[in-house]
């Protein structure tokens, strides 16, 4: 594929998880480079849709093409972070391991001792973990153990794990999730620096827009079965919601120009709609 | 290997420790059946120790104990059929990992069901393996070196089997290392990177498995835990590096076995005893060591969060 060609393509796609259609007539496009925020209600197929992009997940109906080719498991060039609770206090393993993993996890092998002495290969991969573990700004904690840090560390160096091996895709599954404000707003900056950073398109599926809504460039909204793509400030209307849902929707912007959705079913406003704290 | 009776009284002699200890060390190894234990304790102590880390890593210590569990009837029930009670430790422990496997893989449930599934087997194993035990003739004896473990009757061909054994499993964990560290650790980034993370979770109870029953014919299968869980645990509260750990693991496995052999060769308590008790010794130790490394470095133990909170926290 050249440049130019889009990361991911969903055309005319639809998926059918036992037996319920998830969502279909989807027509989706992300270009390289691209912040991509995929929204929508609980059950709307969000993480659906990052699972059909890495290829664990059959479409039923219509096309998908990720870099190039058909969508697959075992891709190093798409990095994912999905959607989970932290690691727990007790996992001894320590974020730079962890982060390791993301680059030579799927190596046969078993990791010798001092390799970085006669391996030149082991020095460069000991150098991009380093590297990575700093654009995510979590070199003064990345040789602690993984579940003694708190969310918006695990946070950091799970996407440092996911970036390791260079990928040309980022996928990110509720990656602000569990977070405080604070730390929402600060992940959100360094997931667009890194997009930035490292020329790769990202795709971030998000219950609230608002902390990353001076980032993204396009928002994909999932609602009633259906998807609608485009700039944020065209996606999130009046008109484009309620017509998704299929039921009269209200956007109000506050004076700190956050985006609120009211009118729909509950689900549907997404700047407070966290049933399970 | 045959069922030797525990305790003072069977004893052949009564050997006390002197004052020269290369002669003491010495003595020791004039004996065939002590080199016969040491051999296999050091076999045994470095391949639990090495399967051991990555159980307790993957939180299957219950497993691990259930699948040892299972193999104290296949010992028994070997004994009773005329056959050695090392082929039925490791025919029942891998039958037991394979149903193990089967239960773990149907569906969602079976992970949360898996605790009383595994609990129920251990019940109806012990009772299996008691019944077979009183068959075979008297089960003081018998059941209590099954059980509680002995030195006394490892006989060279089982050391043998335990060597080759041991081999094999730690040249397929040096094989399978990686990926299984992935899949331990991050399972679901793991799967969308291609790992083949059910063939390795069935491939580690298999190993599993074989490190469980090849050490309760030392511990005995209650106490597999000395051996496969206290060193590698012990280990990982001293570190997170995994090289390093699993290379402490088996520094603290051998030195455990060690001592508690020598201690058992000197006084007339079965292996098992020393074993344990050295173990926890030892996992003593490093708990209170992080605890005091802990204490000693409160502003880094703190939890801290992202750099925006810094500036009003300090």
């Amino acid at each position: 594929m050249s440049d130019g060609d889009p990361v991911v393509r969903f055309a005319r796609a639809a998926v059918t998880v036992a037996g319920r259609t998830v969502w279909s007539g989807v027509d989706v496009v992300v270009r390289p480079g691209e912040f991509v925020a995929v929204l929508g209600p609980n059950g709307g197929g969000k993480s659906t849709m990052i699972k059909a992009i890495l290829g664990l997940i059959p479409l039923s109906a219509g096309t998908l093409t990720v870099l190039g080719g058909p969508p697959r498991a075992r891709n190093s060039s798409i990095g994912y972070v999905p959607q989970r609770r932290s690691f727990d206090s007790e996992v001894r393993i320590r974020g730079v391991d962890l982060v390791r993993l993301g680059l030579t996890g799927a190596r046969w092998g078993a990791p010798l001792p001092g390799a970085r002495r006669f391996s030149a290969r082991a020095r460069a991969e000991a150098h991009r973990v380093e590297k990575v573990i700093e654009l995510v700004g979590a070199s003064r904690y990345a040789g602690r153990p993984i579940g003694e840090l708190s969310g918006g560390e695990q946070q950091r160096l799970l996407i440092a794990e996911a970036l390791a091996a260079r990928p040309r895709l980022l996928l990110l599954d509720e990656p602000l999730e569990s977070l405080d404000l604070p730390n929402q707003a600060a992940v959100a900056a360094l997931v667009a620096k890194i997009g930035r950073a490292e020329d790769v398109a990202v795709v971030m599926v998000a219950h609230d827009i608002n902390p990353i809504l001076g980032y993204v460039d396009e928002v994909i909204y999932l609602a009633g079965g259906h998807a609608a793509e485009g700039p944020p400030h065209e996606v999130i209307t009046d008109a484009t919601l309620s017509q998704l849902y299929g039921t009269p929707v209200e956007v109000l912007a506050t004076s700190t120009g956050r985006l609120v959705v009211v009118g729909a079913t509950e689900e549907a406003s997404y700047s407070d709609h966290r049933h399970h704290p | 290997m045959s069922v030797p009776a525990v305790g003072a009284a069977t004893d052949p002699f009564q050997p006390a420790p002197g004052w020269d200890l290369l002669a003491d060390v010495r003595e020791l190894f004039t004996y065939a059946f002590m080199i016969n234990a040491i051999e296999a304790g050091t076999v045994v102590a470095v391949l639990s120790a090495v399967i051991g880390w990555f159980m307790v890593l993957r939180r299957q210590s219950f497993t691990g104990h259930t699948i040892a569990v299972i193999g104290f009837p296949g010992a028994a029930g070997a004994l009773v059929l005329g056959l050695s009670a090392t082929v039925g430790f490791y025919a029942f422990a891998i039958a037991g990992a394979l149903v193990i496997a089967a239960v773990r893989f149907d569906g969602r449930l079976g992970y949360r069901t898996e605790s009383a599934v595994a609990g129920t087997i251990q019940a109806a194993a012990l009772a299996c393996g008691f019944w077979f035990s009183s068959l075979y003739g008297g089960f003081t004896g018998g059941a209590s070196a099954l059980l509680f473990g002995s030195f006394l009757g490892i006989t060279a061909g089982q050391v043998q089997t335990l060597g080759v054994l041991a081999v094999i499993v730690l040249a397929l964990i040096a094989m399978i290392g990686r990926p299984l560290l992935f899949a331990s650790v991050d399972p679901s980034v793991a799967v969308a990177r291609g790992v083949p993370v059910r063939a390795l979770s069935v491939a580690f109870l298999l190993l599993l498995a074989v490190a469980a029953a090849s050490a309760a014919q030392i511990t005995g299968t209650l106490l597999v835990f000395a051996l496969l869980v206290v060193p590698a645990a012990t280990a990982q509260l001293l570190t997170a590096r995994p090289v390093l750990g699993l290379g402490l693991g088996v520094a603290i496995g051998l030195a455990v076995t060690w001592t508690a052999l020598v201690a058992a060769y000197y006084v007339p308590y079965p292996i098992g005893f020393f074993l344990t008790s050295t173990a926890f010794a030892a996992y003593l130790l490093a708990f209170l060591a992080s605890r005091l490394r802990r204490r000693s470095r409160p502003a880094e133990r703190a939890p801290t969060s992202d750099e925006v909170l810094e500036p009003v926290r300090s």
